[in-house]
């Protein structure tokens, strides 16, 4: 066994790249554990919970590397993988020591503002760590930049204060927490290669505008702009102060006919608020809120669809290669986007009743801390509390795959629905790990005597860089049915759980 | 404006997660990627207080504009008793605030090399033993007194001074000794016989005559004269060769027209030819008044003095007052002068950081390729140290030109919070002084700012920064 823990002083990369370096390393031949990352207190915390030992005085400027691996040849080889990985980083982002200056720009950048000096710019995209996002977000303001805040754990009040700056300024702030944006054709954040057209989506939810594009773009109807406002812009304390501005925005864009405003039902002083702002613009606003009692996200897509009197068919789906008529019991959903992790069981618990969660319904339906529960679930994997430390599922499918085989040897047959969710931003070839892993599922529950049925709601649009097509071929290959709208995905794994009434009293 | 945004075409600047970055690279949109790093722990809230004070803007751009609005000319040159109002055991020195039992080795030197000039004592002992009983003399920053001094920056009552004003503005002035040359002198802690005979010559024939050739030629534009430098290959700290011989081509002729001896003016134009840093005590005195114009502007976060006593580095900042925020001093890194090595040099000493703090300097090396030989580096570190200065200043010079640089002004106006931000601290060139008292000087280099000054100074901003944001009460 050969134990390597090393601190690299003063070398800064994201936690996203470092995750996935960590991950690389770990799946080295011969390592059993390995982390890299910055040495913040949360990772050193990591670092403890491994079994390394912690080194001594280091902060989250220093780059910490631990290894155990079975052998020195091991050691030495995760080595290699992680020099690779870093070259990668390092290749096209100026991190590291001091690079001679280069003529024409200099030094890269250390700040929003010293970026948008050395290169004209219209927008920024912050994904720093939250309690660091306010400062660059209000830097980019200062600069004349309207700015996209991907970053969450933003504080409500410094959200209130960055937007009311952009107002000041005539600059948009997206975000907090804004997944998803286009803005003139360009996809930010997590977002679709839709086709241009005449609707205008505003978002207080991410996946949830990339459903709705992706639904619109499937029946031949484009955006014109996908604005996001972050999760917490309709509430009481915001107010909706993003979402006004945005409707000025889009009521003043020419090739805009159509605005639709997707958000869970806000509070009901600022819905009354924003309705009768609507109500004054000259563009029509549709509203499209998720949650009970409310139309699904395909139901608002054909709603804008033949308000711009185009013509709409069921969104595509791509049956299972079998029949599938086994005795399922229980309804698994692993999700990525919570947005459509919510859509799905506002659809279940219709049928079903009680669907425990991480982001539960009821608060008596909440999950506890191991996941676990014997009844029907559905959990996303997106939640922060759940990508603290690790990448999100839309990136890597690791924590969703493992789950997945677990519940292939549950003691009841299982129904396991997925999303996948495609576009920039997101894993470049998802169906290339999940369908493996798929037909691996099924593979151990007949082993075990079970049967699995699985079912895929697939977020994505024909132009998307990792292949539509060619991803739900793939996945519906490996045994399940694939749907590019949630709800009917949805619908789906309900009809083939095998008897309503039975599974429910369960 | 945000129409804008949906009308022009989109070009990114992206910070945090590469990812994200990459996906726009994909989509073939123009991505400026901000190379990030955390602030130090525990800075977070403070930065974020800041961000959120409506003020800081326009008061920073208050105070970089007064900064820069000023025209500092030569106007005279007088002894400090008259200029400054020193009496004999009153010793001003560089840096922040000091005492005597704190004080290094060059410092105290320098000290017995003024009491020796001031006839206060006979010997070096003796000036020792009533500097540290504090017996008949007191140490006050020359910052205290509107006065810069290079190293040591001993300044006592018989030494003269230039002094600077903004013959446009009126009011304030400036002040600075003459600059004694290289070797065994003063500001370096040397105190030999030859040191206090030099001084002597400098306060009974320099100073009079040079007073004289000033007054006859009337004020000098210092900001013209130093832009010129600056084309010329001075970065106005470590190198003023350029800034020297304008400086003499300027005065040359009043020199000769005044009324003295030509033994001795022969004398003063072989001894400001013979030192390539005679300017240097114009610099700094210029700089201290364009600086000392940007004081006191509540919720400025700018830098409105960096400076040394050899014991401890000092800031102040414009939105915090008369306030020093100190940490001990480094030791420079550089080139040394013969057999002498990092085991010799004194930590970093002197006020010459006002060239810094004014956009020139060590800010200003793009413009002095030629340092970095005497400073130990190559010609892209020059660029580059100009280049990322950039990051964190509030303004660009628009009388201070680098030529290689497409003649873009000098980044000026140190904002705190970015030094903060991105962890770059100002670059500041320096000579080194050894350590044991009257060696003189012993190198020259590079030396880094100790970054809790500029924590400890954006806590103190934020403390006085009116609380918008009541994060206490939120819940998280």
């Amino acid at each position: 066994m050969t134990v390597i823990v090393e601190v690299r002083r003063g070398a800064y990369h994201d936690s996203v790249s470092l995750m996935q370096a960590s991950r690389a390393v770990a799946a080295a031949d011969g390592v059993d554990a390995a982390l890299v990352a910055m040495a913040t207190e949360l990772n050193l915390e990591l670092l403890d919970g491994m079994g390394f030992d912690r080194p001594d005085d280091v902060g989250p400027n220093d780059l910490l590397v631990a290894v155990r691996a079975s052998d020195e040849d091991a050691a030495a080889r995760a080595h290699q993988v992680l020099e690779n990985a870093l070259t990668e980083l390092g290749a096209g982002h100026g991190s590291g020591g001091a690079a001679a200056g280069d003529l024409a720009s200099g030094p890269a950048p250390r700040t929003v503002s010293a970026a948008a000096r050395q290169a004209p710019a219209t927008l920024a995209l912050v994904s720093v760590p939250g309690p660091h996002a306010y400062v660059e977000a209000m830097d980019a303001l200062e600069a004349g930049l309207s700015v996209m805040v991907f970053s969450d754990n933003v504080l409500v009040e410094q959200e209130v204060a960055l937007k009311d700056e952009g107002r000041r300024r005539d600059l948009l702030v997206m975000g907090p927490d804004c997944g998803t944006a286009i803005v003139g054709g360009v996809g930010l954040g997590f977002s679709n290669a839709v086709r241009p057209g005449p609707v205008g989506v505003i978002a207080a939810s991410g996946t949830g505008a990339q459903q709705l594009s992706c639904l619109l773009d499937a029946a031949g109807v484009g955006v014109s702009h996908v604005l996001g406002v972050g999760g917490r812009d309709l509430s009481a304390a915001v107010g909706g102060r993003s979402t006004m501005q945005a409707l000025d925005l889009l009521d003043g864009d020419p090739a805009t006919e159509l605005i639709v405003l997707v958000s869970k039902p806000p509070e009901k002083t600022v819905a009354d608020e924003v309705r009768g702002y609507a109500a004054t613009l000259r563009t029509p606003v549709q509203f499209a809120l998720l949650g009970r009692g409310q139309p699904d996200l395909t139901a608002a897509a054909q709603g804008a669809v033949s308000a711009l009197n185009g013509s709409w068919d069921e969104p595509r789906w791509w049956p299972a290669p079998q029949q599938r008529s086994g005795d399922y019991r229980v309804l698994r959903g692993l999700f990525a986007g919570g947005t459509l992790c919510d859509e799905a069981m506002v659809i279940a618990a219709e049928v079903l009743g009680p669907v425990m969660s991480n982001i539960p319904l009821e608060p008596e339906w909440a999950l506890g801390d191991d996941l676990r529960a014997s009844g029907h679930l559905m959990i996303d994997f997106g939640d922060d509390r759940l990508t603290q430390g690790r990448p999100h599922p839309m990136i890597d499918q690791s924590q969703r795959i493992e789950r997945m085989l677990e519940e292939a040897t549950g003691s009841r047959s299982p129904v396991v629905l997925l999303d996948v969710v495609l576009g920039h931003g997101a894993h470049a070839d998802p169906a290339a790990e999940l369908a493996p892993a798929l037909t691996e599922a099924h593979r151990l529950a007949v082993e075990s005597g079970r049967e699995l049925a699985a079912v895929v709601s697939l977020c994505g649009a024909a132009d998307d860089p990792q292949g539509l097509e060619r991803q739900a071929m793939a996945l519906a290959a490996a045994g399940a049915s694939v749907h590019l709208s949630n709800a009917a995905a949805a619908r789906k794994a309900l009809e083939l759980l095998a008897d309503e009434a039975k599974v429910r009293d369960e | 404006m945000s129409s804008d945004l949906l009308n022009a075409e989109p070009r990114v600047v992206a910070v945090g997660a590469s990812l994200f970055a990459e996906a726009l690279g994909h989509q073939a949109v123009p991505v400026t990627r901000v190379d990030w790093r955390p602030p130090p722990p525990g800075t977070e809230q403070a930065l974020a207080r800041i961000a959120g004070d409506p003020r800081r803007e326009s008061a920073n751009a208050t105070a970089v504009g007064r900064l820069l609005a000023v025209a500092p000319h030569l106007v005279d040159v007088r002894p400090a008793s008259e200029a400054l109002g020193l009496d004999p055991g009153e010793f001003l020195h560089a840096g922040p605030p000091l005492t005597w039992d704190r004080a290094s080795g060059p410092m105290r030197g320098a000290l017995i090399g003024a009491a020796l000039l001031e006839g206060l004592a006979d010997t070096p002992e003796d000036a020792e033993r009533r500097l540290a009983a504090g017996d008949g003399v007191t140490l006050e920053p020359c910052h205290h007194r509107s006065a810069v001094g290079p190293m040591a920056g001993v300044l006592s009552s018989s030494m003269w001074v230039f002094e600077i004003a903004d013959t446009a503005e009126g009011g304030g002035a400036a002040y600075c000794s003459l600059n004694e040359g290289l070797g065994k002198v003063l500001r370096y802690g040397a105190y030999g016989p030859e040191v206090i005979e030099r001084l002597r010559w400098m306060s009974a024939v320099l100073g009079p005559l040079l007073q004289a050739t000033v007054r006859r030629h009337g004020p000098t534009d210092l900001k013209a004269l130093v832009s010129q430098a600056l084309h010329m290959g001075d970065e106005g700290h470590n190198r003023n060769r350029a800034g020297t011989s304008l400086f003499l081509r300027e005065l040359a002729a009043d020199l000769a027209a005044v009324d003295g001896p030509t033994a001795e003016l022969v004398e003063v134009l072989r001894f400001i030819a013979g030192n390539d840093h005679f300017f240097l005590n114009l610099v700094m005195p210029a700089a201290k008044l364009a600086a000392d114009a940007a004081r006191g502007v509540p919720g400025s976060t700018m830098v409105v003095a960096m400076a040394r006593n050899g014991t401890d580095f000092g800031v102040q900042i414009s939105g915090t007052g008369d306030r020093w925020f100190t940490a001990p001093a480094g030791v420079p890194d550089g080139l040394y002068l013969g057999s002498y090595g990092p085991d010799d040099a004194n930590p970093d000493i002197g006020d010459s950081t006002i060239t810094e703090t004014t956009g020139i300097g060590g800010f200003a090396m793009a413009a002095a390729p030629a340092i970095v030989r005497f400073v130990g580096g190559q010609v892209g570190d020059a660029l580059a140290a100009t280049q990322s200065m950039y990051d964190i200043t509030l303004a660009e010079h628009p009388a201070y030109q680098v030529p290689i640089l497409g003649f873009r002004g000098t980044p000026t106006g140190i904002d705190v919070t970015k030094v903060v931000r991105t962890g770059i601290l100002p670059v500041v060139n320096t000579g080194i002084a050894g350590k044991v008292a009257g060696t003189g000087q012993v190198g020259a280099g590079l030396v880094s700012p100790p970054a809790e000054v500029f924590a400890d100074a954006v806590h103190a901003l934020a403390d006085a920064t009116p609380l918008l944001v009541n994060v206490e009460t939120f819940p998280s």
